[in-house]
């Protein structure tokens, strides 16, 4: 009786947004007199980042300092429609959104600064400090409060703006599944490190490693909350969850977090990741969304890297110590599989 | 723990920018950690009444009635609920983009379907007054057969589900019991294939287990409306299933929401929110409906079962010649979301890998049990399962390693995807060496110098194959399942428009696109194979126009002949010629 | 059925309020006082949303029969903060981003506080033992873990 370890490998795409479109969502966003800019959505934020992802988008199309942007969501009185946070499509559908929306409050932001300063619109630039000025020529400035005061108080224009981003409905050939499915897609590969005890059937996750590409981490603290968060998950789905251990006789499921497995915080690994950027050609500033999928990779490498380890596959989740012994038992014992790397 | 490759795709990417891309805080951290974040059920009311739902002991039976006067008399009682009482007592998530037909109700009429499924609702003063009611209500039920095996559903005999789909699947394009992919001739390739491998796998169903259960708080405000505190994952999604159901104008409802504890996907259904408001039109009074966690985990709906058939081909040299697919959704007992997931999972098949033979037949199959719904990776977490797992297996047969494997097979820039669209913006290749890098997996030096960029498109890997077509699984028609194929299509054959460009209004109208938004400006990668991509989508700038120059509005579609008007502000032409009906 | 006055300091303060003698603390502290800090996960002792301290001990207020609170101190999350100086695991917490949904935060705070009031120094291992009894379903509990021993001052977080 001895336990082994294994390494096991996936590699993932994943569709951001819901497939075919058809999924609008909508911004709007208004200043203050005093060119302190809220963003109203009907966006939710599950705490996948909402709030503070479409705030950063909205500074950076506006040129302002992000604690010059405050979102306010989700209220149907207020906030315009959004189709909802599902399918990975927060980040790219209602960054665009806002995207639209703050560059038109943008748009009339520069004009009142062009007013005052005297000068054509389009010389204007915004230095995300909270200043505009002409290009080139950073003496010939105006503070974005100035402008925004002039431009309520003296010039009577309003630095606000409204963004829709729609991809259009897509329709399915019936025959042939021919279809314009979702326009961006993130890439993944995982790699699991498990430890097989095969007296108990337990398998204990030792670590992971995985490389990401998310077309742009608009914030990389939240990127690494979603991946390690998600990571976290995808060990759950593969070695503990169910609420049907024996499918699909429904008998015997959990009621209670006292019967429903998850990790703990002392069944957790030593994560590693590292992020590429390939930006998506119509993603906010090229971001595409790590929400969901940062769970997928992890089952099938979890399951690789236990056939790795003893020689066993087990290919109905989740990998439950009696499935390892059950499968031990038809293989007649242990057969370690050839290492790969350390 | 995190760290970057700045280096790769740098000539695609303007890192220029002022605070996207920084790790700055997150504006709802400082009302996480003092415990000021407003979730739904952190609402105070006067007068607060609290709904309860008797739920069906059985998975499937016909009520052969219903007594409520004891539970009405019960101390606190104030209000029962019986189907009766909902407006409009069936309804389909998806209804709201057109899609499918109304198969659920709020409160179940003759039959339930599901152990749990809601049959009264009990209004009460305090939450053990309502349990405590609860008790009282006195239904009679006569059982009738169920099914649980998603494959033994679909076979002729199989007791019926759900009466809207009596044949126990979702119908797709009013013709077929399955969504079909079809891409080359895998019968063929597989008869050439060196290695042929089938195996079958299963995704466990899944709880989404969010720390805050489902639940509503509805009351009535001034102006005859009704505030709601949602925990919805789709604010206005819920606000227009509501609206329909309880056949309100949408303008009557004030949904408030914004801040949950946790979702998954499991906050998408609105099964509180109808309910609650209900209540409080009935009563006058603020009601809430809050799931406890044996509801929300055995009836709070959960990521659905997946059963399913790789079939593969492959060469000895490693390369894949034709993937099959077969796989069935367990929907439970009404539709919900996953007549859309099966569509989403068959645009993902064969996973990212450039096969030039890809078939599928995707299946929605309802069981007697709670429905399931959409979770993290909704689509594809399980084929992804199925495939990367199948990956690990064919490498083992061809006795190559699993990543040069993957690296090999890899889709890239160009290359034709079964569902006849040009891949572009991929990244696999990349992802894989970096992370065999990381993990000291070693590597040929021939896998490393692989690019995502190079060789894509290449010869058949733009082209779209000569695909023999079927007629196989037609509804109401299950000896038709293994029928033989009607008809080739030549290659290079396309019966879908190409996506329409993103609609980005806003920036457009009415003003100059504004001077300098810092912004993502895709750069051309260099030695791009030429394809014959289709129109790319728009990147987001749109062109300038003249300022207060009139916004070129392009007439709104017309709609499709014959197109029932929907529910809601959506007015989708139908996505499967499929109406609501 | 009679209610039941009860009276306890919540967060400092004396309170009072009428319950029925089954009520637990959480309901009583939720529905009773308006003090929505402390979150319903389970009602039955599992998830460790509801936590609380009473006496400085931690308590599932979920399991907590209000009337056995007569006469003592409760602390919410709501009272964590010093006027508008947050606590050092607050800032902890916001410091290492170890909240997403943010509502298992105010019974994985109160489960810290009581660790580090009683444990000023503690191991990676002794952390987790502390929030063992709490379920966070976003974080994958890595960065709760840092932010608590980044609180007391505590460098031996885990190198990946």
């Amino acid at each position: 009786m001895a336990r082994h370890k294994g390494r096991g490998m996936a590699s993932i795409n994943y569709p951001i947004g819901m497939n075919l479109g058809g999924d609008p969502s909508q911004a709007l966003i208004h200043s203050n007199p005093d060119g302190k800019f809220t963003v109203a959505l009907s966006a939710i934020d599950l705490g996948q980042g909402m709030k503070q992802v479409t705030r950063q988008v909205a500074a950076e199309t506006l040129g302002v300092p992000v604690e010059d942007v405050y979102v306010d969501t989700a209220d149907s009185d207020t906030g315009p429609h959004d189709m909802g946070s599902f399918a990975s499509r927060g980040t790219h559908r209602m960054g665009n959104a806002v995207i639209a929306a703050a560059r038109e409050a943008r748009g009339v932001l520069l004009e009142a600064a062009a007013e005052e300063l005297e000068v054509n619109a389009a010389d204007l630039v915004t230095d995300g400090r909270g200043n505009i000025h002409v290009r080139g020529a950073p003496s010939r400035s105006i503070t974005v409060r100035a402008t925004a005061q002039a431009a309520q108080f003296k010039q009577g224009k309003t630095i606000a703006g409204r963004g829709i981003f729609l991809i259009p409905l897509s329709a399915v050939d019936a025959e042939t599944g021919e279809m314009n499915p979702n326009t961006a897609f993130a890439h993944a590969c995982l790699v699991a490190d498990v430890e097989v005890d095969d007296e108990t059937g337990e398998v204990a996750l030792l670590g992971i490693t995985s490389s990401y590409e998310l077309g742009r981490a608009l914030n990389p603290k939240m990127v690494e909350q979603q991946l390690v968060g998600g990571a976290w998950m995808g060990q759950s789905h593969a070695l503990y969850e169910t609420p049907e251990p024996y499918y699909p006789n429904p008998e015997h499921g959990p009621r209670d977090f006292n019967e429903y497995l998850m990790p703990g915080p002392g069944d957790i690994a030593p994560y590693s990741v590292t992020i590429l950027e390939r930006p998506a050609p119509d993603g906010p500033f090229g971001g595409k969304g790590p929400g969901e999928m940062c769970a997928n990779p992890v089952l099938p490498a979890v399951a690789n890297a236990v056939f790795n380890a003893v020689g066993v596959r087990v290919d109905e989740l989740p990998i439950t110590p009696e499935k390892v012994l059950r499968g031990l038992r038809a293989n007649g014992g242990a057969k370690p599989q050839a290492r790969r790397g350390n | 723990m995190l760290e970057f490759r700045k280096d790769l795709f740098a000539n695609e990417r303007d890192d220029n920018l002022n605070v996207v891309g920084k790790g700055v805080q997150r504006q709802d951290m400082p009302g996480h950690v003092t415990g000021r974040s407003p979730f739904f059920d952190d609402h105070a009311f006067e007068g607060l009444l609290h709904l309860k739902v008797v739920r069906s002991p059985h998975h499937h039976a016909r009520i052969r009635s219903i007594d409520t006067s004891a539970a009405e008399r019960a101390p606190g009682v104030k209000r029962i609920l019986r189907a009766a009482d909902v407006p409009l007592n069936k309804n389909t998530l998806l209804s709201l983009i057109g899609f499918g037909k109304d198969d659920e109700p709020s409160l179940a009429v003759d039959k339930v379907h599901y152990k749990g499924e809601p049959v009264v609702a009990v209004i009460a003063d305090s939450e053990a007054a309502a349990l405590a009611a609860r008790n009282l209500v006195r239904i009679d039920y006569e059982t009738v057969p169920h099914v649980f095996d998603v494959e033994d559903a679909l076979k002729p005999g199989a007791p019926v589900v759900n009466d809207t789909y009596p044949n126990n699947y979702f119908e797709y394009h009013e013709k077929f019991d399955h969504q079909k992919l079809r891409f080359g001739d895998t019968e063929k390739a597989f008869r050439s294939a060196d290695i042929v491998m089938e195996e079958r796998y299963q995704m466990s169903p899944i709880e989404h287990a969010p720390t805050e259960t489902n639940g509503t708080i509805a009351a009535p405000e001034q102006d005859n409306r009704f505030v709601v505190h949602s925990c919805a994952q789709g604010l206005f999604f819920s606000l227009g299933t509501s609206a329909k159901i309880l056949k309100l104008d949408s303008n009557r409802l004030h949904f408030i929401g914004g801040t949950v504890g946790g979702g998954f996907g499991g906050k998408v259904d609105s099964i509180t929110e109808p309910l609650a408001i209900l209540g409080a039109m009935m009563t006058g009074r603020p009601v809430r409906y809050v799931l406890d966690r044996e509801e929300e985990m055995l009836y709070g709906s959960p990521r659905g079962a997946e059963r399913i058939y790789v079939k593969d081909g492959v060469m000895r040299d490693g390369r894949i010649v034709a993937r099959h697919i077969r796989s069935y959704f367990d929907a439970g007992a009404y539709t919900r979301l996953s007549s859309y997931a099966a569509v989403k999972c068959t645009a993902h098949i064969p996973g990212p890998y450039w096969v030039p033979n890809v078939s599928s037949d995707v299946y929605v199959a309802y069981t007697n049990r709670c429905p399931s719904t959409a979770m993290r990776g909704f689509g594809i977490t399980a084929v992804d399962f199925a495939i990367e797992v199948q990956m690990d297996k064919l490498a083992h047969a061809i006795n190559m390693d699993p990543m040069e494997f993957r690296i090999l097979n890899a889709y890239r820039d160009g290359d034709m995807k079964p569902h006849r669209r040009v891949a572009k913006n991929t990244a696999l290749i990349e992802c894989v060496q970096v992370a065999a890098e990381k993990a000291h997996w070693p590597i040929s030096d021939n896998a490393k110098r692989m690019s995502s960029l190079v060789g894509g498109g290449e010869g058949e890997r733009s082209q779209i194959p000569a695909t023999p077509i079927d007629q196989r699984g037609q509804i109401g028609r299950p000896e038709t399942r293994n029928a033989p194929s009607t008809q080739t299509l030549p290659a290079g054959t396309s019966r879908i428009a190409l996506s329409k460009q993103p609609e980005m209004e806003g920036s457009r109208d009415a003003r100059p696109a504004a001077a300098n938004v810092p912004r993502y400006e895709p750069a051309r990668p260099m030695g791009q194979p030429a394809v014959q991509a289709p129109a790319p989508l728009a990147p987001m700038p749109p062109p300038a126009s003249p300022p207060y120059a009139a916004p070129p509005h392009a007439p709104p579609p017309a709609p499709p002949p014959g197109a029932t008007p929907q529910h809601g502000a959506m007015r989708f032409s139908s996505v499967f010629g499929t109406r609501r009906r | 059925m009679a209610k039941s006055p009860v009276q306890f300091r919540l967060n400092g303060s004396d309170r009072a309020t009428f319950v029925d003698p089954g009520d637990n603390l959480l309901v009583t502290l939720r529905r009773g006082l308006n003090e929505f800090g402390p979150k319903y996960g389970c009602g039955q002792g599992a998830c460790g949303v509801c936590t609380v301290l009473i006496d400085g001990e931690p308590h599932l207020s979920c399991l907590t029969l209000a009337v056995a609170c007569e006469g003592r101190h409760v602390e919410t999350v709501s009272g964590m903060a010093d006027g508008p100086n947050l606590h050092p695991l607050q800032n902890a917490f916001m410091d290492n981003f170890a909240a997403q949904c943010g509502f298992c935060t105010p019974g994985m705070l109160m489960a810290a506080r009581a660790l580090l009031e009683r444990n000023p120094n503690p191991t990676r291992e002794e952390v987790i033992e502390g929030i063992a009894g709490n379920i966070c379903r976003c974080t994958g509990y890595e960065p709760i873990i840092t932010a608590i021993l980044a609180a007391a001052g505590n460098r031996g977080q885990r190198q990946a």
